[in-house]
């Protein structure tokens, strides 16, 4: 039988400074690693919210995202042809070709940022059903008239009701604000595609095509068609949430690998402070040690005593960092999404798996940490630690 | 009576960098099962070592030791430890009680090494500390104790499993007299009453009177033994 975990526990309190200290070392760590990976997350979770999973989204193939992309109308219209694309009840496709431009417009702290103006049509609101109007009323096509997304609308002071956004040198009146539950439109402006292309001298070209399948069981049978016709050869399709998870893999892995990266720096001091405080526990409890091991208790067990204190004080330090995190939910931030060169509002997001690496985390440092001192615990001799009183 | 402890032509040497210090020089020792034996001798005389090596905490350089009926100089490190916690009780000078843990916490350490249930294990300890006087102090801490009592906490801790040898290394050195009377007491009633083998190293002679048998360590020789009634006559 291991020695008792009440040993482990209650020797906590006969170090309760060194504890203490280590406790906060580990939590801001795991703090800084699960606010890093929650931001990713946050990013991911509002760029695949954008998309409905039978939506359809093309793009030119070498686009990067919609604003590099173009698709003329010989194009169009050969999409237009492909089977399997839902009607509405008068016959008309649900098809939208949507503009997409990048603005600059000022930002609520004084300094310049870029926005996404994309142009929809009556289809493009019909196929988003989750966009709602919140604050004013939906455009009128035919008018030089925009929506902002909630994001923008907090802040932006141009994305207001009532205020004008100069696009292409002429002003446009912001007439709504929308909703879409938290995903990438809120930070959007939403406008007449035909008046956004005549604006910017488009023509009749747009940047993506969103099209909802009659039935999405029979998107093998639309992927087949577009694969197989020549004349698509230089465009891709994707479910939109798919779509929408590739355009977040760039952001969200960038900032992983950052966060992860200065995290990982962090976490050297952590372990240290969690070494230093397992090679004093185990200095002071020397005549301990030797006396349990005298009693009959194996090296192992006296590894494992050990380790389970460090593992312990690093476990209690990722739960405390992990709730503090956790308060991150209710905030959110804005940054550049460098695939569309736009403002992305997003929050930061704790998943479950953010809650199991974090704590995982802890316990390497844990383990690291307390490995060394327990392993010297272990292999004390008996003599010399009963003498060491 | 049989012997329980055999100790064959030990000499115990230790290096210090380049330097070999010799402590104990080719001792032989039979003890008798339920004998009382106090292993006299001044600091560095090794009468420790010796003790420490009967009780398997240690390892001679040469020679054999045959305690208990096992030759615990060839047991491995596992099987080594496994063999302490059956077969020997340790009495320490400082009582060596776990800080943080209660006195019956403490008692039941070496029960956990066994296959006693919780509820033996409880009944055990109760009986244990019963006898030694404490059974009204079965959840105070070392430190809400009296040396007396951490003593007395420390015995029922080496008796609890009912080992065959008790060690006690000065268990009164570190009490005062009428602590160390209780002690003693206690020790020579577990020695004639629960038969109990004890090997005690100690300095003082009144402690080593209640020994049957008197040991003395010189420079680490062992002299002849003498009988308790023949020290008393020169105290």
């Amino acid at each position: 039988m291991k020695i008792p975990l009440k040993y482990t526990f209650r020797s906590f309190k006969a170090k309760k400074l060194t504890t203490t200290i280590t406790i906060i070392g580990v939590s801001l760590v795991v703090f800084v690693f699960a606010a890093v990976l929650m931001m990713a997350h946050g990013v991911e979770k509002t760029l695949v919210a954008t998309g409905a999973p039978d939506n359809i989204k093309i793009t030119r193939k070498a686009a990067n995202g919609e604003i590099s992309s173009i698709i003329d109308p010989e194009t169009q219209n050969v999409i237009r042809t492909l089977p399997d694309i839902g009607k509405n009840p008068d016959g008309t496709q649900l098809i939208s070709n949507e503009p997409v431009v990048v603005i600059n417009i000022t930002k609520a702290d004084g300094g310049l940022s870029n926005v996404t103006v994309r142009g929809i049509g009556k289809v493009g609101m019909q196929i988003r059903p989750q966009v709602k109007i919140i604050e004013g009323r939906m455009f009128n096509f035919g008018l030089r008239e925009l929506i902002a997304g909630e994001a923008l609308h907090k802040r932006f002071p141009d994305a207001q009701v009532g205020s004008k956004v100069k696009l292409a040198g002429d002003y446009w009146s912001v007439v709504g604000i929308f909703s879409s539950n938290g995903s990438g439109f809120d930070s959007e402006l939403w406008g007449d595609a035909i008046q956004l292309l005549g604006a910017f001298n488009r023509g009749n070209t747009c940047s993506s095509i969103t099209l909802k399948l009659a039935d999405i069981n029979q998107y093998d049978n639309f992927k087949r068609a577009f694969d197989s016709d020549r004349r698509l050869q230089q465009f891709e399709h994707d479910s939109e949430t798919q779509y929408y998870a590739k355009q977040s893999e760039f952001l969200a892995t960038f900032i992983r690998i950052l966060g992860i990266f200065i995290t990982v720096i962090f976490s050297f001091g952590a372990t240290i402070g969690a070494m230093i405080t397992m090679y004093s526990a185990v200095a002071n409890r020397t005549v301990e040690i030797g006396t349990l091991r005298s009693l009959g208790f194996k090296r192992r067990s006296i590894l494992a005593s050990f380790l389970t204190e460090s593992l312990a004080i690093s476990l209690i330090g990722g739960a405390v960092g992990l709730v503090l995190a956790s308060f991150l939910q209710f905030f959110s931030i804005s940054t550049m999404n460098f695939t569309s060169f736009s403002e992305l509002a997003f929050s930061f997001a704790l998943s479950p798996s953010i809650i199991i690496i974090s704590l995982i985390f802890a316990l390497l440092m844990g383990v690291l940490g307390g490995f060394l001192p327990s392993v010297r615990a272990a292999r004390m001799n008996i003599v010399t630690a009963l003498r060491a009183g | 009576m049989s012997e329980i402890i055999e100790v064959q032509n030990v000499s115990k040497s230790y290096w210090r960098d380049s330097l070999e210090i010799s402590v104990l020089h080719n001792i032989s020792l039979k003890v008798n099962e339920g004998e009382f034996l106090a292993l006299m001798g001044p600091s560095g005389s090794g009468k420790t070592t010796l003790l420490n090596l009967i009780a398997g905490i240690d390892r001679p350089t040469k020679g054999k030791l045959i305690v208990a009926g096992t030759d615990i100089a060839a047991l491995g490190e596992s099987a080594l430890a496994k063999w302490r916690a059956a077969s020997v009780g340790f009495v320490f000078q400082f009582y060596n009680l776990i800080p943080v843990l209660t006195a019956f916490e403490n008692v039941e350490l070496p029960l956990l090494l066994t296959k006693l249930s919780k509820a033996e294990r409880r009944k055990h300890v109760e009986d244990t500390l019963e006898i030694v006087g404490l059974g009204d102090r079965i959840h105070h801490y070392p430190k809400q104790l009296s040396g007396g009592q951490e003593q007395r906490v420390a015995i029922a801790r080496a008796i609890v499993t009912d080992p065959v040898l008790l060690v006690a290394d000065e268990p009164t050195g570190d009490l005062d007299r009428a602590s160390a009377e209780e002690i003693l007491t206690l020790m020579e009633r577990l020695n004639k009453e629960f038969k109990k083998t004890i090997m005690m190293v100690t300095h003082d002679p009144h402690a080593a009177q209640r020994a049957r048998i008197i040991r003395h360590l010189e420079k680490g020789d062992l002299t002849e033994g003498v009988e308790y009634e023949n020290i008393k006559a020169n105290i």
